[in-house]
């Protein structure tokens, strides 16, 4: 106990010295740090704060320090966090790396895996995307087709990628290819490289929010070293089915409606009294106030449910089987949230850009067509369902 | 699963409850200090929870199983539920769970209140839980002086007295509107009214009835709350049948006399200990609509396993599955809801009436859709008297009514919020 008290003492004097103050304010989206080789700082300040907690580790405070990281102890990294919630600390970095490749580098890649790769993930030097779906294999992710055949001193790939998130701004991809097409899962490796690579094309997709950050990914030939097979020939799924945990949880989180949910836009009720108007302090439509505590209501019983899982996992209850609805709610319930604020916001919320609508407003209408995607991507809803169906209700094929 | 359910014995109480922790008195403080440190940790159980837990559902499975609920319907039983089998539950201490050891309770708390409630729930337990000890055991701890707490917190503990709270005055709870007026006359109070769906009314041998002493129809204050022998003249007590096999009654009070003596806490000042009562009861109600769910999601997915169809079992139709899959998430959320009321109540959070709201809200549509979706996937059968998923159906109704339904507590909630 002594000893966390001395380590937060020592944090909070650390911070309080390197982190910016212009980093201590919030991000808008735009201003996130992705890292990698062609690495965009909104300001110097950016730059430096990400530089301080990479020398430290602290981007990825839990990796051991032989690999880059912080080498701190899981207590050690929840009074960090705190420490950085408390000064309000935008995240230095955010990847793909840290969040997704990383620990799945550190449970199954060999050692010269883990000291090539690891430490540019920590630093934010090199940017990943991940080469998952493909445009035959989506829910059924196992059916994949990409080629990777053994060519002696090297690999090739041939096929296609589709739904590769920021294929088009990462350097190296973290990919599934097909090394046995006589069988489905047990023919799945799991393969890194360059997107430098020759014979490798991307095209942004242009998606109905109007942005792209997904991609289409082609292979043509690509060599690949054989030094960058993770894991052994044939056994990429168990990686993967790792990996897709990670996700899930992240996009898990959404149906709380924290940050970005709306994008700053207020509380529901607040949202409609502006929008819709109100009657001695009340919402001046008895509907929309029901929905709106429909809303609310499942929203907090969400996020009690969240937080009894981790209490059980703490308890040593394991996780529980609550945590396998995590990803098909909370995403459920955040596209409700913004079908609710479209009802709320009326033809505001309809906007597509220009004049007569603030930033707020235009985000509220991206976003709701961006969150359609969260019952998609990750495994679908009924993906979801299906897995709840089979693995913890033990209902038959 | 009515043939299992209705051919399971009624042993004699078993062995293991002789060591219940809830009867555990030198255990008592250690509770208390295992409670004080649970902070951090309030959507889990402690380890004496779940042993409390473990002996609810040994007892009522054993000794109340649904058959029991059958067998009182079937034989139009007077009192409505089983007085020997509420006697034991006085000795296991789940009578006195609330109320403090000074007055013969266990003091468990709330927590282990609501465990004792879902277990009931999950065999549709009759007993006068709710109208006794959530009700106006609640409301003599709350608001009552020394020699009524003395007095009547001990015969509840022992399992004595059975008691029941007259608010309702209409179909739709609404305890904003009291219409009941008791007239102050010398040194007593002279009370005129009628009152509907008093839980257990017909056989409390006390009331407590909540009425009016000064103001309008709807303002919040001017109630009181008035002790009530329900023998006293012009009391006039109809046992009113309802859906659930459960009991009720319709009470008329004509000019009946009552000595100031018998006021529950403060003159005019009622609604407040009303409000936290309600709140209660709301939160107990909700466990006991949890152990409804969950019950009716197990036998339905056990008898989803089983039924077969076009060759195979029915569970394996995705069309089924899903449904089940969707309803395995809004009970865990139905989970977390519930205990954490719970803990609100214990630890008197300041959102007591908000979390309550949400909690009587969820399980209230959770409990009417589980029982409408279990009673499809049983197919006709469910349509039969012999299956219980119809039992489940009709108390999941009158618990969902009860002091406030999903609507009612949408409009609370919103209000509370200041929207």
């Amino acid at each position: 106990m002594e000893a966390l008290d001395t380590f937060r003492q020592e944090t909070r004097a650390w911070l309080e010295e390197n982190c910016p103050p212009s980093m201590r304010t919030p991000m808008p989206e735009e201003e996130t740090v992705w890292g990698g080789r062609n690495a965009k700082f909104p300001n110097p300040d950016a730059k430096l704060w990400l530089d301080r907690m990479a020398e430290r580790g602290w981007t990825a405070p839990t990796w051991p320090k032989e690999y880059g990281g912080g080498g701190l102890t899981k207590e050690e990294n929840l009074v960090l966090q705190q420490e950085l919630r408390r000064i309000k600390a935008r995240p230095a970095l955010s990847s793909f790396g840290l969040w997704m490749l990383g620990p799945a580098l550190l449970e199954f890649a060999n050692e010269e895996q883990k000291k090539e790769h690891l430490p540019k993930i920590v630093r934010g030097e090199i940017r990943w995307c991940q080469g998952y779906s493909e445009p035959g294999a989506g829910s059924d992710l196992a059916g994949l087709q990409t080629k990777c055949e053994d060519k002696g001193d090297h690999y090739l790939v041939n096929g296609q990628k589709i739904w590769t998130s920021y294929a088009d701004k990462a350097d190296w991809i973290f990919c599934l290819v097909r090394t046995d097409p006589t069988t489905k899962h047990d023919g799945i490796s799991f393969l890194l490289f360059d997107m430098m690579s020759p014979g490798v094309e991307v095209r942004p997709i242009t998606m109905i929010s109007g942005a792209s950050p997904f991609c289409e990914t082609f292979f043509t030939d690509v060599k690949v070293p054989k030094k960058n097979l993770v894991g052994e020939l044939n056994k990429g799924w168990t990686i993967a089915k790792r990996l897709l945990q990670h996700e899930r949880e992240m996009i898990s989180g959404m149906g709380l409606g924290g940050v970005g949910a709306g994008g700053g836009i207020g509380s529901l009720e607040q949202v409609a009294k502006d929008y819709f108007g109100e009657v001695d302090g009340r919402i001046a439509s008895p509907s929309l106030r029901d929905h709106i505590t429909r809303q609310k209501m499942d929203s907090k019983a969400f996020a009690l449910t969240m937080q009894r899982s981790a209490e059980e996992a703490k308890a040593g209850q394991g996780p529980g089987a609550a945590s396998s609805i995590f990803k098909y709610y909370g995403t459920e319930l955040n596209k409700r949230r913004y079908e609710l604020l479209l009802e709320l916001m009326g033809t505001k919320a309809l906007g597509w850009e220009g004049d007569g609508f603030d930033d707020g407003e235009i985000n509220v209408t991206r976003s709701w067509l961006r969150s359609k995607g969260n019952s998609i991507e990750g495994g679908t809803s009924e993906v979801q369902l299906n897995v709840v169906s089979k693995r913890v209700l033990g209902l038959p094929d | 699963m009515s043939s299992r359910n209705a051919s399971s014995a009624c042993p004699t109480r078993p062995a293991r409850i002789e060591t219940n922790p809830a009867q555990d008195k030198a255990r008592g403080s250690h509770m208390l200090k295992q409670q004080e440190s649970r902070d951090e940790m309030a959507l889990v159980l402690t380890e004496e929870q779940q042993l409390l837990r473990d002996t609810a559902t040994q007892f009522f499975q054993e000794r109340l199983p649904i058959a029991n609920l059958r067998k009182l319907r079937d034989t139009k039983d007077a009192t409505g539920f089983d007085r020997v089998a509420w006697k034991e539950m006085a000795d296991l201490g789940f009578a006195g769970i609330m109320i403090s050891e000074k007055y013969g309770g266990t003091d468990f708390g709330p927590v282990g209140l609501g465990l004792v409630l879902e277990q009931a729930g999950r065999t549709l337990a009759a007993s006068p839980l709710v109208s006794t000890v959530l009700l106006c055991g609640s409301a003599v701890q709350l608001a009552g002086n020394a020699t009524q707490r003395q007095d009547i917190l001990s015969a509840i503990a022992a399992g004595d007295r059975v008691m029941a709270l007259a608010i309702e005055e209409g179909p739709h709870h609404n305890p904003a509107r009291i219409a009941t007026k008791a007239v102050a006359d010398g040194n007593s109070y002279r009370l005129t009214g009628s009152k509907t769906f008093v839980l257990d009314g017909h056989v409390a041998d006390q009331l407590i009835v909540v009425a009016r002493t000064a103001g309008e129809e709807t303002d919040r204050s001017g109630i009181t709350l008035f002790l009530v022998d329900p023998k006293s003249e012009g009391v006039k007590v109809t046992r009113t049948l309802m859906v659930d096999s459960r009991n009720a009654a319709n009470i008329e009070f004509r000019n009946v006399a009552i000595p100031s003596s018998a006021v529950l806490g403060s003159v005019d000042g009622g609604n407040d200990v009303l409000e936290q009562v309600l709140d209660i009861a709301r939160i107990g109600l909700s466990a006991e609509m949890l152990g409804i769910v969950q019950q009716t999601f197990d036998t339905t997915l056990a008898y989803l396993k089983e039924r077969k169809q076009f060759g195979k079992v029915i569970g394996s139709f995705q069309a089924l599955q899903h449904r089940m899959a969707a309803l395995f998430a809004e009970i865990e959320l139905c989970r977390s809801v519930v205990l954490d009321a719970l803990s609100a109540i214990e630890d008197r959070r300041n959102d007591v009436p908000q979390i309550a709201s949400i909690a009587k809200a969820r399980l209230s549509e959770i409990a009417t859709l589980m029982t409408n979706e279990g009673l499809q996937m049983h197919g006709g059968m469910g349509m039969t008297d012999q299956f219980d998923v119809g039992l489940y159906m009709k108390r999941a109704r009158v618990a969902a009514a009860s002091f406030g339904d999903a609507n009612f507590h949408r409009e609370r909630y919103a209000a509370l919020e200041g929207y």
